[in-house]
Parts: C-alpha cells; sequence; structure tokens
C-alpha cells in the first residue's frame, strides 16, 4: 500500500467541483483508494463519502492506494490536487 | 374535442402538442422478492438509463446554460456511480430480498437524513441532490417518465398546475409556443413570465393538468382565455385566421415603435417596460419602450441557494443601465416575501404573508442584505439614468430610515473613491392605502411615485389575489381605485413631481383612457403591450378623456366605469 500526505490549501476546502474531479480522477483506477481525515477513512470513488467529510481550508489529508496501479493512481491525484490548487 | 374557460394572461394564438410539466406517480409497494440476482439486473439497467438520461440532459446543459452549471449534473452522474450508495443497495436486495424501489429507497434516505444533519449549509444541500438522484432511478425502476424540461426539442405548449420561476428558468424559449396552467391570475408569475417571454398563455384553467394528455392537440387562445383540446380541423382552421390576423395587426402596431407617445391633441406620456432580467431588454427596445419603469430585481436573489454578492448585482445593473442608453430606468429594490419566497434565507412562514414581514419592512430589518443592494446600485448609478425605487413603503418614516441607509452608502462609495451619479431620483411604490391617502406629505420628500396597482387593489379591496374565491374583488375600474390614483397623481403634481403606474393596470385597454384623463405620466407594462398602448393613446384626446375621468370618479360600480369608457372611446 502507498499513501501520501497532502494539506489543503484551497478556501472552500474539497466541495462540490474539487470533489467532482477527485472521484472522477480515482475511478479511473483499478487499486482501492481512500481518503482519511481527522480519523475517518472513506472510499475516494465515493462521491458521498468523500463529501460527508467535510474537509475544509488547512485540513491535513491522507491518501492511500492498494493495487497493481496504485502509484499511479497517486501521482495522478497529486497533479489533480495541484493543478486545481486544492493542496501542496 | 374538448374546452377550457381559463384567464387570458398573454396575448396572441398559440397551437401545438402538449407537453405536461406534470411530476409522475412514484408511490410503490415495498415487497419481497425470489429472484434476487434478477432484481439486481433490474437496479443496475434502472441505475445505466438514468445515466444516459443525465448525460444528455448535462450536454444539453453545457450548450445552453454554460459549463458552470452543467457542473450539478456532473456531480449527480456520480453519484449515480457511487459505490457506497450502490453496494449497500445491492446487498440489501440480496440478503433482505426486497425490491429495487424499496433498497433504494431506504438507502438513499440514510444518506439524505446524514447529509441534512451536518451543520454545514452547503451540505445540507447535498441532501437535495441525492433526493433528486434517487427520484430519477426510481422513475426508471417503475416504468415512469420524469419530466424533463430542458430536453423540450420540438414545438410544443406547456401544461402545468402552476409554473415557478425555476421551471420556466429551464425552459427552451425556442420550442415552447405557449402553456396553459390550472392556478393562477393576470398578475401571477406564470402570467407575467409569458409575457416577458412573448408567448400566449392561459391560466387558471382548473383543469388543464387533468384534461390534457401529452401530445394532445391543443390551441391556447391567449387573446380570449380559450383553451382547445383536440379540436376539430375546422377550429384549428379558424384559428390559424385568428393567428394571422393577429400578426397583420402586430405588424401595423409596429409600425410605431419609433414613434412618440402623443395624444391626438398633443399631451405626451412615457411607456415604459417591466422588466425581471437584462435579458428582458431586447423585448423592450423592440417594443419600443421610452425606458423601464420597474427592474424587479427579485428574479437577482430567486432560483440560487445563497444572496447574489454585490459584484453579481453590480453586473446586472449595468448591463441594464448600459444596454438602455440613458433613457430611464427605475429600479425597485428587493420586494421579496408575500408570495415570493428565498429559501437560503429561511424566514418562519406567516399566517398572512402579504401583510406580512416583507420588501422594505425586511430590508430595513436585515439591513446586510438592502445595504449590498444599494452600493451595486450606486456603483451602478454612472453607467445610464437610474432611479431607485423603494417598494411597500406604508410611512414616511420607512421612505425616511430606507433614504439614509442609501445616502450612508453612497458616502462610504465616495469616500472609496468610487464613482456615483449625481442627482438620482428617488421615488416609492405607492401600494398601500395609507400611502395613497397621504400622498401630499409624500410628495414633499420623494421625487416620484410609481402606482403599484396589483397591491393596491387588493390591500385596498382586503381581497387576497392569489384566492380564486375572492378574485372578483380584483377591480381596477372600481371609482374607489380611481379615487385614490387620482389623489396620488394630483399629490405629486402640486409638488412638481411626477407619477408612474407599474401594474397591470397601466397597460389596459380599458383603463388607459381614464390614466390619461387623470393625467398619469408615465404608463409601465410588459413590453409587449406597448406598442398596443401606444397605438390607442395616439387616438385619444386628452381633454375629452379629462372629461370621462371627471365622470367616472363619481359613479357608483365599476360595471358603469366600463360602461361610460367604452361609450367614450368607441
Amino acid at each position: 500500500m502507498s499513501e501520501k500526505q497532502f494539506k489543503i490549501v484551497a478556501e472552500t476546502g474539497i466541495h462540490a467541483r474539487p470533489a467532482t474531479l477527485l472521484v472522477q480522477t480515482a475511478s479511473r483506477f483499478d487499486s482501492e483508494i481512500h481518503l482519511e481525515y481527522k480519523g475517518k477513512k472513506v472510499n475516494l470513488k465515493s462521491i458521498m463519502g468523500v463529501m460527508s467529510l467535510g474537509v475544509g481550508q488547512g485540513a491535513d489529508i491522507t491518501i492511500s492506494a492498494e493495487g497493481n496501479d496504485a502509484n499511479d493512481a497517486l501521482n495522478s491525484l497529486e497533479e489533480t490536487l495541484k493543478k486545481e490548487g486544492l493542496a501542496e | 374535442m374538448t374546452f377550457l374557460q381559463g384567464i387570458a394572461a398573454s396575448n396572441g394564438i398559440a397551437i401545438a402538442k402538449a407537453y405536461r410539466l406534470v411530476e409522475p406517480d412514484l408511490s410503490f409497494e415495498s415487497r419481497t422478492i425470489d429472484d434476487a440476482a434478477a432484481e439486481v439486473d433490474r437496479f443496475r439497467k434502472a441505475i445505466e438509463k438514468s445515466k444516459t438520461e443525465l448525460e444528455a440532459i448535462r450536454d444539453r446543459a453545457k450548450v445552453d446554460l454554460g459549463a458552470d452549471k452543467a457542473a450539478i449534473f456532473e456531480a449527480h452522474l456520480l453519484v449515480l456511480s457511487d459505490p457506497e450508495l450502490n453496494s449497500p443497495i445491492e446487498d440489501k436486495i440480496q440478503s433482505d430480498k426486497v425490491n429495487a424501489e424499496s433498497a433504494l429507497k431506504e438507502t438513499a434516505d440514510m444518506f439524505i437524513m446524514m447529509f441534512e444533519q451536518m451543520d454545514n449549509e452547503y451540505m445540507k444541500e447535498r441532501a437535495a441532490d441525492i433526493r433528486d438522484v434517487t427520484k430519477r432511478v426510481l422513475a426508471h425502476l417503475l416504468g415512469v417518465q420524469l419530466v424533463n424540461p430542458s430536453m423540450i426539442a420540438e414545438e410544443v405548449i406547456i401544461v402545468a398546475e402552476d409554473l415557478t420561476p425555476s421551471d420556466t428558468a429551464q425552459l427552451n424559449r425556442q420550442f415552447v409556443l405557449g402553456f396553459t396552467t390550472n392556478i393562477g391570475g393576470r398578475t401571477s408569475h406564470s402570467a407575467i413570465m409569458a409575457r416577458s417571454m412573448e408567448i400566449p398563455a392561459v391560466v387558471g384553467t382548473k383543469a388543464a393538468t387533468e384534461e390534457i394528455n401529452n401530445g394532445d392537440l391543443v390551441i391556447v387562445d391567449g387573446l380570449k382565455g380559450e383553451v382547445h383540446i383536440n379540436p376539430t380541423p375546422e377550429l384549428v382552421e379558424q384559428y390559424r385566421k385568428i393567428h394571422n390576423e393577429y400578426e397583420v395587426q402586430k405588424a401595423e402596431w409596429a409600425k410605431l415603435v419609433n414613434e412618440p407617445t402623443v395624444t391626438n391633441d398633443d399631451h405626451h406620456v412615457e411607456l415604459v417596460a417591466n422588466i425581471g432580467t437584462p435579458k428582458d431588454l431586447k423585448g423592450v427596445i423592440e417594443n419600443g419602450g421610452e425606458g423601464v419603469g420597474l427592474y424587479r430585481t427579485e428574479f437577482l436573489y430567486m432560483g440560487r441557494d445563497q444572496l447574489p454578492t454585490e459584484e453579481e448585482q453590480f453586473e446586472s445593473y449595468k448591463a441594464v443601465l448600459e444596454g438602455l442608453n440613458g433613457k430611464p430606468v427605475v429600479v425597485r429594490t428587493l420586494d421579496i416575501g408575500g408570495d415570493k419566497e428565498l429559501p437560503y434565507l429561511d424566514l418562519p412562514k406567516e399566517m398572512n404573508p402579504f401583510l406580512g414581514f416583507r420588501a422594505i419592512r425586511l430590508c430595513l430589518e436585515e439591513q446586510g442584505i438592502f445595504r449590498t443592494q444599494l452600493r451595486a446600485l450606486l456603483r451602478a448609478s454612472s453607467y445610464g439614468n437610474l432611479k431607485i425605487m423603494f417598494p411597500m413603503i406604508a410611512t414616511l418614516d420607512e421612505f425616511r430610515a430606507a433614504k439614509t441607509i442609501l445616502e450612508e452608502e453612497k458616502q462610504k462609495l465616495l469616500a472609496e473613491g468610487q464613482k456615483v451619479a449625481e442627482g438620482i431620483e428617488l421615488g416609492i411604490m405607492v401600494e398601500i392605502p395609507s400611502t395613497a391617502v397621504l400622498a401630499d406629505q409624500f410628495a414633499k420628500e420623494v421625487d416620484f411615485f410609481s402606482i403599484g396597482t396589483n397591491d393596491l387593489i387588493q390591500y385596498t379591496m382586503a381581497a387576497d389575489r392569489m384566492n380564486q374565491r375572492v378574485s372578483y374583488l380584483y377591480q381596477p375600474y372600481s371609482p374607489s381605485i380611481l379615487r385614490l390614483v387620482k389623489m396620488v397623481i394630483d399629490a405629486a403634481h402640486a409638488q412638481g413631481k411626477w407619477t408612474g403606474m407599474c401594474g397591470e393596470m397601466a397597460g389596459d385597454e380599458t383603463a388607459i383612457p381614464v390614466l390619461i384623463g387623470l393625467g398619469l405620466d408615465e404608463f409601465s407594462m410588459s413590453a409587449t403591450s406597448i406598442l398596443k398602448a401606444r397605438s390607442q393613446i395616439r387616438n385619444l384626446k386628452k381633454s375629452d378623456m379629462e372629461k370621462l375621468a371627471q365622470e367616472v370618479l363619481n359613479m357608483q360600480t365599476t360595471d358603469q366605469v366600463i360602461e361610460a369608457v367604452n361609450a367614450a372611446t368607441k
């Protein structure tokens, strides 16, 4: 299993559009992908799971992936987070 | 062939197939099933069909409304493929042996409750997304068709119980030839929308949704307020003729687009338009409007989930002012409450909303909302000829308080180095009898009056205009109403001020001769009524109308007034 940590810098946190983009990106991979915030872990392929976390500005999140394309998945998600100015 | 009598809400004739904008019945029974695998399969198929449908709606929205507005459907699509929603449903079907409908409902309800309980407003609203998506899947499971007004792709007549602002916003103007509703009157939202869309409408038919099926051929006669369902070929032919004659008449009126509005003894009045959004400007210009007499700013606040920002409002006001190129634009500040609600303000329900916490009453209390709007208006003021009016003023104190707030915001803007026009005229709506009665005192402090007859009549007659059973009391030609109108006009003129009218009455064929006689200065109406009114006024003689006005003020009943007007103008 590989994982990466991020700090959310976007003012809106992970709301509507950003959440949509992350879930869309995660869904392209076979690996099991999870998002962890404040000790709660949700399926990153689930829009409702991601939204239910209510990730706001300044949040420290962990994304983990397990499967044959885990590394590619993490890299793509990192790219999405940075391109959208969500995290650093 | 069936016939329905309703209220003519918007002129013209439309002939097309019916499209029912009616929510289908989504009720179902929970039951146990034998073949779980087949049931899961049925559920998956419903999901797939919903996806295909939503993708089409999304693509359509991208073209019609822009990627921004289409994003919501993107989110809905993700909900449809959400494993955290779908797996529990499939598990439930397999382990509990229940039908897909109840497994879906139970699981979705759990998520809806979870989101509704979050303390973040934004999250709470996500519950509505899940509800929306669930409804679509449920409809496919039950084999019924949800209404998708944005997907209409052929010419239709919309049939509905009533039309809400969000319904009408979704309608594709290219394909909607007319509409007919069960409820409503000439001043209801659906009627106002029809006139601004320039399509014929008949409202208040009581039974349109019961009598008309999808695909029925329907004639909407917006001139007489009649709806004909599956008419004979002869009747269709007859109506095509009426339609053509009406078009010829309209072409005749169109010649007056650039002509002044003067009576045949050379008295000039202004014919201006009521608008709701910058989109309506096209109609104002095409119909020869001499300005805008009522810009209803509520639409900026409706059909969304939060207040519009100062910047958004500024852009809209600026667009209208620039679009009219120096012609006067009377903007009415926020008139919310009554029949117009804003869900996100979360105002308590009232017993008598029309007599309650609305319009200026709300603005003077919720000053943040009011100040944001005034700032946006003041900033836009240097882009054209802006006049501001406050709605629902009942006392001079209210007017003074509103004026003080406006002045404070103006000083703040000037201190920030922003540009604000000099000498913006400040007026009030006269729609409460107390204000009409005290108009002589108001006239010393305001720059103008605009008589809002829809409300003035309901308050004077004490008759709710949304209540069909007392609709006979909506009597614009009653001598009592005409006397109030006269008081207001005379009071303004005594102080060298002007009076306009922005209710339905201002564009009414029977009222216009009397209003000319009473000396009304400005008539504000649906853009589509302007040319007809101009044609009528150009054939009237002011001195004759003054005599007529004098006469009708001393009559006893509405019928006598109508008779006298008909006799004087035939």
